[in-house]
């Protein structure tokens, strides 16, 4: 298993904190689940002092914490938000997204590189929010980042794996290199399939979030995670176009 | 004096960073940022605020 600037996951099911309909409903897919990884974000405090319990509650989780630079749209501004969340959260890892594109949340992976080096250079531990684009996966190795996350699709669309080839492709690629499936999974289906390719673990947070029954969908989820890491390294047969009979023909009784 | 707190103008007794946070009673764990400059934790009682600063603190939140 490969692991996570030296840190081995206890599953790959990384689930996200946002859009749950109350904090007992997130509480209960994050318990029930056994998800390993909790993203968070920072935002302004209020007056009352709402992060504070979140907080207490994730560290009462004792689940591992991956902050995220969500919305952020220059390389300065995501440095910054990384350097204030590593105060915050107490780690290095980061989960760097550059927003290039309003509608689609595409990340812009020219500053995405740019600040995956400056962050690596202040010791952080990079977790880029990428596309599947194997040219952008060499420069954020290059720049010192230890781990890729290539889209999926676009995040909270639910459209599963929009460009499986490219997905397979970055796999073969990178052989070494722990890669994470980070959005656009709708469906259980989706995240089996991206274990199958050889994936080592999958970021998800709507799916689970807006489903009617978040945490049952989040045991659903980590169900699909495991059942598609166990294939994989089962080492599934291929598909072939003729059937092959599965029960042998010697030995059958001439009853005709 | 008047700074940007988070967005929004407010008039403030507080000269330092430090003594902003515990002028609005943000005890817990926060980050702090002063003019889109990150300022570490250790570096705010030092931290001199001047009218028109734009200050964010921010706090753990849900996040994807």
């Amino acid at each position: 298993m490969r692991s996570f600037y030296g840190t081995n996951l206890p599953n790959p099911l990384m689930l996200g904190t946002a859009q749950y309909p109350s904090p007992a409903i997130l509480e209960d897919a994050f318990r029930r689940s056994g998800a390993g990884v909790a993203t968070v974000s920072l935002r302004r405090e209020g007056a009352g002092g709402a992060g504070q319990a979140f907080w207490q509650m994730i560290r009462d989780l004792g689940v591992l914490v991956l902050p995220n630079t969500a919305g952020c749209h220059t390389v300065k501004e995501a440095v910054t938000t990384a350097q204030m969340a590593r105060e915050v959260f107490g780690t290095p890892w980061i989960k760097l997204e550059l927003i290039g594109h309003t509608d689609s949340l595409q990340p812009d992976v020219f500053q995405l590189v740019e600040a995956a080096k400056i962050l690596t250079d202040e010791g952080f531990q990079v977790f880029p929010y990428t596309t599947e684009d194997l040219i952008v996966g060499e420069r954020l190795l290059a720049a010192g980042c230890e781990v890729l996350m290539p889209w999926g699709a676009p995040i909270g669309s639910g459209r599963g794996l929009a460009n499986e080839y490219a997905l397979r492709a970055m796999r073969a690629e990178f052989p070494d290199t722990p890669l994470v499936v980070d959005a656009g999974v709708g469906l259980p289906s989706h995240a089996a399939r991206a274990m199958e390719l050889g994936y080592d673990a999958v970021l998800l947070n709507t799916a689970v979030a807006r489903a009617g029954d978040p945490a049952q969908m989040a045991v659903a989820m980590m169900r699909a995670i495991e059942a598609g890491q166990m294939a994989h390294e089962a080492d599934p047969i291929e598909p072939r176009d003729m059937a092959a009979p599965s029960t042998p023909v010697i030995g059958k009784a001439f009853l005709s | 004096m008047k700074i940007i707190l988070n967005g929004e103008t407010c008039e403030v007794r507080a000269e330092t960073l430090a003594a902003l946070l515990e002028e609005r009673g943000l005890s817990g764990r926060v980050a702090t940022a002063v003019n889109e400059g990150f300022v570490p934790a250790g570096l705010r009682a030092t931290t001199a605020l001047k009218d028109g600063d734009r200050v964010e603190i921010l706090a753990p939140m849900q996040g994807g």
